[in-house]
């Protein structure tokens, strides 16, 4: 596999998810704002734009989240922005995706305009989510299990581990009570799978455990870090040259150890330090993953001859 | 149409199909048309934005007995067109036999010396080639533009008729059409058998510019149909005279290149040194006879619009053959003489300058203004050796879907063929291009050009008469059927359980209850 077209693939992966997961983040916030009686809304919003790592100006208003973390195509926070660049990646994996693939994400793209700010969110939220679902699924149907179907699942694993820890640190937001441990549930599509694994009402401990270190369900963060860290042992060639990619497995599995072996209640007593841990190793095995694969061993330089 | 507006043979049955659609239904599966192209990405950039790739839904039709004299007249062109590059990187016997002046190759800003000396594996220069032709008012196909360097638009023709077979299912098996999806094994075996050396399974990528090229489409579908690897410059490496793609499992050698950049564009170290398309080392690569460059570097010489001014002297010098395709009748503006008859009748003429493409600097003498005509009589005594001129061909229309209803519009046709070494093949079909303005005779897509689906009759003799052998043909009789399984609930038990519930009133016990 190119190098460059590796690079788009684990992009495309992480585009996806990243959309996705907006979505899901989005549609838990404005119900909180809406539940929440007590809400202090600018602040509520400055939160949840300083944890997706967006500049803003106070206060913010419902607006602007939705502009900034929706709909506006020209910032790179958006899930507009993200799911065109999602497609930009494709067309330039254009031959090596499935032509099914890259109709849906190319579908997904020409339809966004029709979505603006006076749409209902929610409606927009759940078209996204349907999408996304769209990709995954016809992803999983078309394409070989070989390395362009490892890199972008290890761009969706790195990502959606990612994105649950941002959506967790939502419990700890300035001027509210935050979601409750089953709107968070639900919004990962956790619910039903809780009930039917825990068998008991939602208390928070257990909840957290849940989406933190449940080792079967497929949105907890130690399921995605650990598919993230065996993904990367799959990739054609990962044992040639091993300190790279080990390296990017060792900041995985620390921070996947880190949770699955320290008491539940320490990591909610810490809850926003410890989700930027996590979010802070995907970012340190990104950056490990891009220097292994996607960049020239050695870069060559020539330059004209001086005379 | 023929000169009397009589709606020519082979086109009479597909007029007899669109007529019978309703007005609504034609402009509706027009939009059908290009709603499928928008998803499906086949778009062309213009002016920033993509659009669908403009295809009309009236298909140009081309009758088999016409083809007969098109598809052999390509190939020999083709063949005329090898035969004097070989000789114009070799020894140049053409010059030192007087039939093109050296002056003209010299001075043509696509020879280029850095191609001498590279020999082509097997022989090849022009893998694919592209020769635009037109059927002037007499029903003569003449050759208009010979396509050596990097021809565009054979994606168009596959997706055209994709489209086009989905839309009209039915006259396609009534008309016997022949296919054009061959096109992408026949090109990957002409590329696998020029590749240097004695490789049995050669490594073959498209370099492409990058996905802000107009043609980017196309270079991805070629490689996805090919099913090769599609590269950019960046991701190449030349080593030791090697050339090397990086994978993510290390370095792959190359060994054959289809190139979509153009030479001033392909080896920083060879030509433009400021290019960041190109791969540098790779010409020099080309030389040692490490890789294949496809189409060979320096083809530009051979379809420069002067040296077409010598191509049936040519034809007849190196194959000994007279010219199947005549060429459009043309001015040399150097030549004193026609150059002054050129400039006494500019107002009636087409001038062209030798090095445009894409019907840039055209300039039609009738439709032109004094200015423009003024401005051009300028250039051309600047710079005769830039310019031919040409009597203005009455290009044959077809009919073509425009918002007052089907219209008469002036067509060409670009042929493709894929010279692999021992014959030329020429793709049944073509890219028919269309110009979508009333009375324009322009048909380039970059000047507002549209295309056309182009159906070549004669296919029928593969239908029906080719009788499967005999261990292809289903037998149902003998070997039964193998079941297709379901879930055990959801056929007898269900039953059982809907009679149990029926007849709780009743309970039989021990008794099988169907």
């Amino acid at each position: 596999m190119l190098s460059r077209i590796a690079e788009s693939l684990f992009w495309i992966g992480r585009y996806v998810e990243r959309a996705d997961n907006t979505a899901r983040l989005l549609d838990v916030h404005l119900n909180v704002l809406l539940e929440d009686p007590w809400v202090d809304e600018p602040s509520a919003n400055g939160s949840l734009l300083s944890v997706m790592n967006c500049e803003f100006e106070a206060p913010v208003s419902r607006r602007d989240v939705l502009a900034t973390l929706a709909f506006d195509a020209e910032r790179s926070s958006s899930i507009a922005w993200t799911l065109g660049a999602a497609r930009e990646n494709a067309r330039r994996a254009r031959e090596v995706i499935s032509t099914e693939v890259w109709e849906s994400l190319n579908t997904t793209r020409n339809q966004l305009p029709r979505w603006t700010a006076s749409a209902r969110p929610h409606e927009y939220f759940v078209w996204v989510r349907e999408r996304a679902a769209v990709v995954w699924g016809l992803h999983s149907a078309t394409t070989s299990r070989d390395d362009a179907w490892h890199f972008m699942e290890l761009g969706r694993s790195l990502e959606r581990a990612d994105m649950i820890a941002r959506l967790l640190m939502t419990r700890h937001f300035e001027g509210t009570t935050g979601p409750n441990w089953t709107t968070l549930l639900r919004s990962c599509s956790a619910h039903e799978a809780y009930l039917r694994t825990v068998r008991a009402l939602v208390t928070e401990e257990r909840a957290a455990e849940f989406l933190l270190v449940d080792r079967l369900f497929p949105r907890s963060i130690a399921y995605n870090l650990q598919k993230a860290e065996d993904t990367l042992g799959l990739i054609e060639g990962a044992s040639n040259s091993r300190a790279l990619s080990d390296r990017a497995r060792l900041a995985l599995g620390r921070a996947r150890t880190n949770l699955e072996y320290r008491d539940v209640r320490d990591v909610l007593d810490d809850l926003p330090g410890q989700m930027r841990e996590v979010q802070s190793a995907c970012g340190a095995a990104s950056d490990l993953i891009r220097d292994r694969y996607f960049l020239p061993a050695s870069t060559v330089l020539w330059s004209q001859e001086a005379l | 149409m023929d000169l009397e507006g009589r709606v020519r043979d082979p086109y009479r049955r597909v007029y007899h199909e669109i007529d019978r659609m309703s007005g609504e239904d034609l402009y509706s599966r027009a939009e059908a048309l290009a709603s499928t192209y928008l998803a499906q990405g086949v778009t062309f950039d213009h002016a920033g934005e993509e659009r669908p790739f403009p295809l009309d839904i009236v298909p140009r039709v081309v009758g088999s007995e016409e083809w007969d004299i098109i598809s052999p007249g390509v190939a020999q062109r083709v063949r005329t067109l090898e035969a004097f590059l070989a000789d114009v990187y070799g020894s140049q016997h053409c010059v030192n036999d007087g039939i093109v002046p050296r002056r003209l190759i010299a001075t043509s800003q696509y020879f280029y010396r850095e191609a001498a000396g590279i020999d082509p594996a097997n022989g090849v220069r022009v893998h694919v080639s592209g020769i635009d032709l037109v059927r002037d008012q007499h029903g003569i196909w003449r050759v208009l533009e010979d396509n050596v360097r990097v021809p565009s638009g054979v994606s168009y023709v596959l997706s055209n008729r994709r489209a086009m077979s989905q839309m009209f299912p039915d006259m396609f098996g009534a008309m016997g059409v022949r296919p054009v999806l061959e096109y992408s094994q026949r090109l990957r075996a002409a590329l696998t058998r020029c590749a240097p050396g004695d490789i049995d399974d050669p490594t073959i990528v498209v370099l492409t510019p990058g996905v802000f090229n107009s043609a980017y489409y196309e270079h991805s579908l070629l490689a996805r149909t090919m099913g090769v690897e599609l590269v950019e410059g960046r991701d190449l490496e030349t080593h030791n005279g090697r050339v090397y793609m990086r994978t993510t499992a290390g370095r792959r050698r190359v060994d054959v290149i289809y190139r979509r950049v153009d030479d001033d564009y392909l080896d920083p170290v060879a030509f433009r040194p400021d290019s960041a398309l190109g791969a540098p080392g790779i010409v020099h690569a080309a030389r040692l006879g490490n890789v294949t460059i496809a189409n060979a570097v320096g083809n530009g010489v051979a379809d420069d619009k002067l040296i077409y001014t010598y191509m049936p002297d040519l034809t007849r010098y190196y194959l000994g053959e007279e010219p199947i395709l005549p060429n459009v009748d043309t001015w040399r503006l150097e030549e004193t003489e026609a150059r002054e008859e050129v400039m006494d009748r500019l107002a009636e003429l087409v001038v062209k300058p030798v090095d445009g493409a894409g019907g840039k600097g055209v300039l039609i003498g009738p439709k032109a203004s004094r200015e423009e005509l003024d401005k051009v009589r300028k250039q051309i005594l600047e710079d005769p050796r830039g310019w031919i001129g040409q009597p203005v061909i009455q290009l044959s229309t077809v009919p073509t879907l425009t918002d007052d209803g089907l219209e008469p519009r002036h067509v060409d046709l670009r042929p493709f063929a894929i010279n692999d070494g021992d014959d030329v093949w020429v793709l049944p079909g073509g890219l028919t291009r269309v110009a979508l303005a009333r009375g324009q005779l322009i048909v380039n897509s970059s000047q507002g050009g549209g295309s056309k689906d182009t159906w070549v009759l004669g296919g029928e003799r593969q239908r029906g008469r080719v009788t499967p052998p005999p261990e292809s043909r289903v037998e149902l009789s003998g070997i039964g059927a193998v079941p297709q399984a379901a879930h055990p609930d959801d056929i007898e038990h269900g039953q059982q359980q809907q009679q149990q519930q029926q007849q709780q009133g009743e309970p039989k016990q021990g008794e099988p209850t169907c």
